[in-house]
Order: structure tokens, then sequence, then C-alpha cells
């Protein structure tokens, strides 16, 4: 986080405690006015936004240039997606967007206002891992599980757009996730295992 | 990355206004190669525009043709049943681009105005002509194995890397432009613009020209078309040297033909060469050697990427004995 970002939350934090707000950004709070987007943001301050994560709001105020996937490790906390490469080509930082999966370092938290975030924390549902998470378990699909929450992510996806019908076929389109322990073959048996069962 | 400013742009209007009226400002529309420009520092931007949220990312269908909105997604249109079935090779070389991911995010308009991937151009510690006119081209003398052997000049030989516009050419697309100066239709062949000296400039848009939409008009060859791509990898990897080939074809006759190329120049590249080789001739194995032929005619290799020359006449004979049925 930059020294801008840092004051520019400063000011928010001071705003919101007049709201009644006790902190800024990391924890999540009724959506305020402030939820009509700003259609204008200016160079080095920040912009109030509100981020839709697992189905909660999230007010907080970033730089315009802060990508969705610094919002969601450095201000909400939300570590789950991963940074590993920073420009797209590994995967590790996956979220879901209005249900499609996306490389959140390659888009702008601004430019999510008013969609719908799902990470790897929102899979779970009262307690239970998802389907897909417990198949990872099962086929001991990660070693050092820098890539893991990324992969999960991908395999949701992947078996909702239905393209698990071959070892082959899942392997194409799940192939903007790398994987340096390479525990590919266990991913995909994975997958192939997850897709069976439908998700209630 | 430096900041900047961010606007949402309402309409198409309000959107070229807002780049037009500022010379460092652009569009912003999936963000997968604009975030890495600027961070890598190759590209700097005072203020972005997003294009977004306009409603203008439909595929429809008309009589003559299928128009892509400039900001549907790549993965979007290739899924489309009119687009994979009258426009094979457009489809393909969509699938055949990045990742699920990144085709999730990415335009169809964004898509046509990515930078090239030479790595000295994306890296703003060393010299490069076309991010820093005159500073020089390290890659004429340096490591150009990923560089282009077809429409180089002695200022830049960057290979344009992406695909869609490859299969673009095999289709007779056109791009639909709103700018300062009024709408523009621009054949995809007039599109972009070889280096010359001038390699800082890729395509023939104006500063706050936005694509608005592609069409896809209905032919015969487009029908019959595929793309070939090979790369270094299996898949999520650019072009080494790609072909997308579209063949109107009755029983062995080449009523007409469309041969273009990726990863081999400095823009997509079509070879009126190698089709005229093959128009109006039988589709067979010498009228296909003669293609091949003809494709590198012109070829000028540099130190590490003479291997295409040969690559890429395989790729083309391959696409056309597949495409056409030939043994
Ligand atoms: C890891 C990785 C792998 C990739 N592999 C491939 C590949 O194999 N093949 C391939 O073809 N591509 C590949 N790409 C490139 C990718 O396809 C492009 O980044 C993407 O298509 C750009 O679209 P976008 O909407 O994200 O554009 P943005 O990043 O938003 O914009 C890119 C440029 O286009 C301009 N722009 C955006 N929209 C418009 C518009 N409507 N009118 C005019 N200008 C506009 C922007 O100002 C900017 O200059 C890869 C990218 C990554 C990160
Ligand atoms: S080939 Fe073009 S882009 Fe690459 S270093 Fe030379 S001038 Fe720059
Ligand atoms: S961190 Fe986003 S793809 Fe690697
Ligand atoms: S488990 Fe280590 S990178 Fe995939």
């Amino acid at each position: 986080m930059t020294e801008e970002a840092g004051a520019s939350r400063h000011k928010r934090r001071t705003v919101l405690k007049a709201g009644g707000a006790a902190v800024a950004g990391a924890v999540a709070h009724p959506v305020l006015e402030a939820s009509a987007a700003p259609a204008r943001t200016e160079a080095a301050t920040g912009v109030p936004i509100t981020l839709r994560v697992n189905g909660k709001p999230h007010e907080l105020t970033v730089e315009a240039r802060v990508t969705l996937l610094d919002a969601l490790r450095e201000r909400l906390d939300l570590t789950g997606a991963k940074k590993g490469c920073d420009r797209g080509e590994c995967g590790a930082c996956t979220v879901h967007v209005d249900g499609r999966r996306i490389k959140s370092c390659l888009t702008l938290a601004v430019m999510q206002e008013g969609r719908e975030i799902t990470t790897v924390e929102g899979l779970a549902r009262d307690g239970r891992l998802h389907p897909v998470q417990e198949a990872f378990i099962r086929h001991d699909a990660f070693q050092c599980g820098a890539c893991t929450s990324g992969q999960v992510m991908s395999a949701v996806a992947v078996i909702e757009e239905g393209h698990t019908r071959s070892t082959d076929e899942i392997r194409e389109w799940m192939s903007g996730n790398l994987c340096r322990c390479a525990v590919y073959p266990n991913i995909v048996a994975a997958v192939r295992d997850a897709a069976k069962e439908p998700r209630s | 990355m430096k900041n900047f400013e961010y606007v949402r742009a309402k309409d198409p209007a309000d959107a070229v206004r807002l780049v037009a009226e500022r010379p460092g400002a652009a569009f912003v529309s999936g963000g997968t190669d604009l975030l890495n420009l600027m961070r890598d520092g190759a590209q700097t931007h005072d203020r972005l525009v997003d294009v977004n949220g306009m409603g203008l990312d439909r595929i429809t269908i008309g009589a003559r043709n299928v128009r892509l909105g400039g900001w549907s997604r790549m993965a979007d249109v290739a899924a489309h049943r009119f687009v994979r079935h009258r426009f094979p090779v457009v489809a393909e070389a969509l699938l055949a681009s990045a990742s699920p991911q990144i085709r999730n995010m990415a335009s169809i308009g964004g898509n046509l105005v990515q930078r090239t991937r030479c790595g000295y151009f994306r890296d703003a510690a060393s010299p490069c002509n076309k991010r820093v006119p005159g500073s020089g081209c390290p890659a004429l003398g340096g490591e150009n194995r990923w560089h282009a052997v077809f429409g180089g000049s002695d200022h830049c030989i960057a290979v344009s890397a992406g695909d869609l516009g490859v299969s673009l050419l095999a289709v007779d697309a056109v791009v639909l432009t709103s700018g300062p100066r009024g709408e523009r239709r621009i054949p995809f062949g007039e599109f972009q613009v070889v280096p010359g000296d001038t390699p800082h400039r890729e395509n023939v848009l104006e500063h706050g020209e936005l694509i608005v939409g592609v069409e896809l008009p209905f032919s015969h060859f487009a029908g019959k078309s595929r793309y070939l791509k090979l790369r270094d990898r299996a898949t999520f990897e650019f072009a080494v040297v790609s072909v997308a080939a579209a063949l109107d074809l009755r029983g062995r006759h080449v009523r007409d033909v469309r041969l273009a190329f990726g990863g081999v120049a400095t823009k997509a590249w079509r070879s009126f060469a190698a089709e005229d080789a093959l128009r109006g001739k039988e589709l067979n194995g010498s009228t296909i050697e003669a293609a091949c032929r003809a494709a590198v005619s012109g070829a000028e290799p540099r130190q590490h990427n003479a291997f295409k020359v040969e690559l890429l006449q395989r790729a083309v004979s391959r696409v056309l004995h597949d495409l056409g049925g030939v043994r």
C-alpha cells in the first residue's frame, strides 16, 4: 500500500467514524449512501467504492490504480486470492465476478463496483467445504498450496462451464492456472471427481 | 504504476470525448493488457476511461453479417453458436488465445489494440523505438527469436501478437469505430500498419477513436475456415507461428481463399501471393506446395528466427491439407 493510499484511508476512516462505523475498509458494514457509484475519481486521491464480496458489501476508499487483488488482500484482509505473478500469467489470484472466473490482478477495484465477487473464502457454506475443496483434499491436489485457491476457483468454474468431459478438456480449460509443484495429475483427478457431484 | 484519474463513460460519445480531450487518456475495457503495460512502465496514462457498462457488448446477427460489439468478451464470442458455425476460424483463434479467465475479461476492441510482447518494449529500462522513438532497437542485433520475418524495418521488427486479428483477415472483417471526427468502417486489412520509421504507431486509430464493433460478413470461405496455432507449449502461450485459412471449394476447385499468418509479422499478415497460388486452381499436393513457397517469399529472417520460415510453410501445408481434405 502506498502513502497516498494510506492517507486517503485515513480520511475515509474519519468520515466513516462520523457516520457511526468504527473501522474503515477491512470490516463489512451496511451500505451507506456512498454506494451510488461515483463516476469520476481524481488522480492521487482515493475514491470511495463499495465492493460486494462473498455476499457482503464492503466500503473502502482506494486509489484508482489499486487492483482488485490488492484491494481484496490488503484492504479487506481476504488473502485467499494469492499474488503469484501480478501479471495474468499464473492464475493464483482467480476469483469469480458475477459468476465468471477472472484474474483479479488484471482488473482495477474501481472497475468492479456493483458486481458480485466471490473469493475462495466464500465457497464454504454453513461451515462445510465446497465439494471441489473436498475433492482437492481427497485427491491430494496440492503440495505447497500457493496455487491452490486459484485452482479451486477455476475448478468450480470449469465444472459450471461444463468443460469436464475428458481429461484433455479439463487440462485445456484449467490451463490458466499454473502449479509450480506440478500437482497437475491430482488436480485433474479432483476436478473429474467433483464434476460428478452437482452442488446442491 | 503511477496513479491516474478513473472515469466511467456514460455512452460511446462520452467515452470518445473523455479520451480525445486529454493526450494522456486511454480507454480501459478488460484491463488485461493495459494494466501490465502501465505496471511495466511501457505506457503511462493520467486518465483511464472505462468503456464497460454501456450495454454495447452484444453479438447481433444481421442478414449479411454478424456484428460483435467492441466490448463483447473473447469468451462470449468464441462460444457463440453463429460465430462457431459461420466463422470457425474466429472462434478457434479466440479459444487458442490467452487463458479462460483472461478470455472472460478481455474485449474484442482491446484485443485488436493489444501491444507487442517484444521483451525490450515491455522492459522500460531498455531502449526501444516503439516505446521511446529514436532510442534504438536492441532486437535487431539481440534476442529476436520471437520477432518478425515479414513487415519489419530498420526501426522495429516486433511481432503483432494477437490471434483474433489474424482470423479477421481470413473472413474480410471490418472494424467499426467512433472517434472525434465521426464514424469509420475500416477493413481489418487496413487497420494495422507496419512500423516503417514510426514504430510507435501500430494501427490507424486516432487518439480517442473507439472500436465500437467488428463486422464479420457471411461468405462461403468464412464458413470453411480454420486456425492453426503453433507455440512453445501446448496451450496458454502466444503463437510462434499461426495460420488462419478460409477456403471456398467446389469439388477440388478453389473458388476463393484467404491465408493469413500470425507470430511472423509486424501486423497480422495476409499473403496475397499464397492465395494467388491457389485461387482458380485445383487444390492438390503441388498447388499447396506452391502456396507454401509463395507464403514465405520475401521473408527476412534474423539470427534467431529463421526457423519460422520453415515452420510457417509446414503450418500452411497442414492447414490446407486438413481443411481441403487433401491426402
Ligand atoms: C498472460 C496473457 C496471455 C495472453 N495470451 C494471448 C494469446 O495467446 N493470444 C492473444 O491474442 N492475446 C493474448 N493475450 C492478450 C489479451 O488477449 C489482451 O490483453 C486482451 O485481448 C486485451 O483486451 P482488454 O479488453 O483487456 O483490453 P485493455 O487491456 O482494457 O486495453 C488494451 C488496449 O486497448 C485499448 N482499448 C480497449 N478497448 C478499446 C476499444 N473498444 N476501442 C479502442 N481501444 C480500446 C486500451 O486503451 C488499451 O490501449 C494475453 C494476455 C495475457 C495477460
Ligand atoms: S522490435 Fe520494436 S518493440 Fe522490440 S525493441 Fe525493437 S523497436 Fe522496440
Ligand atoms: S497473480 Fe494474477 S495471474 Fe498471477
Ligand atoms: S501446489 Fe505448489 S504451486 Fe501448486
